[in-house]
């Protein structure tokens, strides 16, 4: 109990340290928002109006006040659901935008890599019990090197073939700029057609690391005094594999996936700008390049909330099945 | 551990019949680690000192041996870059947008360069981002997961800390924003935010890995013989964590390959790089879908493919260097 009371603890000061980190990288980085929005109205060359520049701050609220002022407003504003309005979508508040897109993303990148998880681990561990056949030879050559595609180049080259070649499917975005919105069987297979070309990009990489990471454990735990004792004592081969060894393989897998939603948003990055789909990671990169400080902050503020909390998860998971780790800590 | 030898020779022998029908044609078998009695295998290396005994090793792996000739091969074309690319990477004189021909076997870019030079000179780029950028992240992982998963208490709690901390904010994101509002723009900003930024997925890997060791009965006879923090640290876990290390080292190379090409095909590099990544960057924003160059869209891909997987095959030689059971012979 002591382990899991720490863990909580310890989510809730990195919690504390990511919110502040969040207020301190973007004020890090050279450029004024404001200055940027006049240039953009007046044009690159035109001298500065100071008076335009006044007005444009107070329109967009951006703090004012020294630092320590600043943080109290961000905190209190953060403890109220306030985000503030982005700069770029004004005057339209960050939360709406976010709203609008994180269902996109959530439903695209999560399920896809969910299933990945699932199914990696299925087929390395049936590798590794099937050590040295036909099917383990072709994960372990053939599938390392699939794994090796880029996954934007993926990405692309499917764009390239089924959208512009064959014309079988949508170019991008998530849905036809003609269907209705509206919740019907026309509209829901036009989601899923243009997440079809996304969802593969994802899926066609993303099990690799899983199958391998999985039949690399498990070749060793297969190997352990418990195993053998577990085929010694006449248990079904399913069960000694799937109860002793891969229980035991697994463990690293699921550290290892509350981990990889890192580089999930990464890959969210890439693969909505490929495609130009309407979720997060696409709204991201438009921030950055806009120096929209209020979304940027925002979606890193989100994402890296949602990464703690599956990171207690899995510290969790793994103390209910490995009790080394969690008798290690009384 | 002898019995677990004979217990293995049977599916070793099967592997070596597999593989050698699968990846590598016309290698011959090394006679130096071929195990019939086990006792051979210390004299016959010994005789051949002059040969670092981990090369062997390595070597004896056919896939790893595959890697490293690849691998080689790579390096050979980085530096001989010049001599191998028929035009200058960065020359404009050709006719925009062609399809590959004899004269520009991938065809040129819209800007009217050669696709099949920028490849070539595009090894130098992804080589040197791997290495440093790799060796960075390694080297503070290393440190930070080491002496965090050893020391345990109120050292973890803090190290354990910024581990957490650099595997929440999201890596790529992360290297985004910081590339793009950079002043300076190129590889060299690159490998800093690469190696500064991807320490952390190593680090906790290595942390857990000690934290399993750290509890096995040899650390705990060298704990009760009196051995110093430093010494059970760097005599008794890191050799069980070598080969974890290198492999982290090449593994981190290749995300730092990869990183190096996301960044830069999202738009956040210098644009006159010539680069694996940025070929990408103007295969997808210079029309090639449209003008149906193959070639230039999927040479670049194929390349970055080539010299990751060259790197996993190298892993799997160093997979076999610290955990004998893996070994292939």
């Amino acid at each position: 109990m002591r382990y899991f009371i720490r863990r909580f603890l310890f989510f809730l000061l990195t919690l504390w340290t990511a919110v502040t980190l969040n207020f301190i990288i973007p004020r890090l980085e050279p450029g004024d928002p404001a200055e940027d929005i006049v240039r953009r109205l007046a044009g690159q060359n035109k001298p500065i109006d100071p008076a335009q520049l006044h007005a444009i701050r107070l329109m967009l609220g951006i703090p004012g006040g020294n630092i320590f002022q600043q943080y109290i407003d961000y905190l209190n504003l953060l403890f109220h659901g306030q985000f503030g309005v982005s700069y770029t979508y004004f005057p339209y508040p960050v939360t709406t935008l976010i709203g609008q897109s994180i269902m996109w993303t959530v439903g695209l990148v999560l399920t896809t890599n969910i299933i990945g998880f699932i199914a990696g681990n299925l087929l390395g561990a049936f590798a590794a019990w099937k050590r040295n056949s036909i099917f383990d030879s072709f994960v372990s050559v053939g599938l390392s090197f699939v794994g090796t595609l880029p996954y934007m180049w993926i990405a692309l080259v499917l764009l390239f073939i089924f959208a512009f070649q064959l014309q079988l499917l949508p170019m991008g975005g998530g849905f036809s700029e003609t269907s209705t919105r509206q919740m019907s069987w026309g509209y829901t297979l036009d989601i899923m057609q243009h997440a079809l070309l996304p969802a593969l990009s994802i899926l066609i990489t993303g099990p690799i690391g899983w199958i391998m990471g999985m039949r690399n454990n498990m070749v060793q735990t297969l190997r352990e005094d418990y195993t053998r004792l577990a085929i010694a004592k006449g248990l079904k081969p399913w069960k000694v594999a799937l109860l002793y060894s891969a229980r035991n393989a697994i463990l690293p897998n699921v550290t290892g996936f509350a981990m990889s939603l890192g580089g999930i948003m990464g890959g969210v990055v890439l693969v909505e700008s490929i495609f130009n789909y309407p979720g997060m990671g696409r709204l991201f990169f438009e921030a950055v390049g806009n120096r929209d400080y209020p979304l940027m902050q925002t979606i890193l503020l989100f994402t890296i909330v949602g990464m703690l909390l599956a990171n207690l998860l899995a510290d969790f998971v793994v103390g209910l099945l490995d009790p080394r780790v969690r008798k290690g800590k009384n | 551990m002898d019995t677990q030898d004979h217990n293995l020779k049977e599916p070793l022998e099967q592997e070596g019949l597999t593989v050698t029908q699968g990846v590598t044609t016309a290698v011959p078998e090394p006679p130096i680690l071929e195990p019939e009695d086990d006792d051979v295998v210390p004299q016959q290396a010994r005789a051949k000192r002059h040969v670092p005994e981990w090369f062997e090793v390595i070597w004896s792996n056919r896939k790893a041996r595959v890697g490293l000739i690849l691998l080689l091969f790579f390096i050979l074309v980085a530096i001989f870059a010049n001599v191998l690319a028929p035009y200058s990477p960065t020359d404009i004189s050709f006719g925009p947008s062609q399809m590959p021909d004899s004269q520009h076997w991938l065809g040129t870019t819209q800007a009217g360069q050669d696709v099949f030079s920028q490849l070539i000179y595009g090894t130098r780029t992804s080589l040197i981002v791997g290495a440093l950028g790799g060796g960075l992240a390694t080297i503070i992982a290393l440190v930070i997961g080491m002496v965090a998963g050893y020391m345990g208490g109120i050292v973890d709690e803090i190290l354990s800390f910024f581990i957490n901390l650099g595997l929440v904010v999201p890596a790529l994101p992360l290297m985004v924003t910081v590339a793009a509002y950079s002043p300076v723009k190129g590889p060299t900003i690159i490998i800093l935010v690469i190696g500064l930024t991807g320490w952390a997925w190593g680090a906790r890997f290595k942390r857990s890995q000690v934290l399993t060791l750290r509890v096995r009965d040899y650390i705990t006879s060298a704990q009760f013989a009196g051995d110093g923090t430093l010494r059970i640290v760097f005599r008794e876990i890191l050799p069980n964590m070598l080969s974890l290390t290198v492999l982290s080292y090449i593994s981190a190379a290749i995300g730092a390959i990869g990183a190096e090409a996301g960044l830069e095909f999202l738009g956040v590099g210098d644009p006159s790089t010539i680069s694996w990544g940025m070929m990408l960057y103007w295969a997808n924003n210079g029309g090639a879908m449209i003008t149906g160059q193959w070639a230039w869209l999927v040479a670049p891909g194929l390349a970055l493919a080539a010299i990751t997987s060259c790197l996993m095959l190298i892993n799997f030689g160093v997979d076999a260097l610290s955990n004998p059971q893996l070994r292939e012979e």
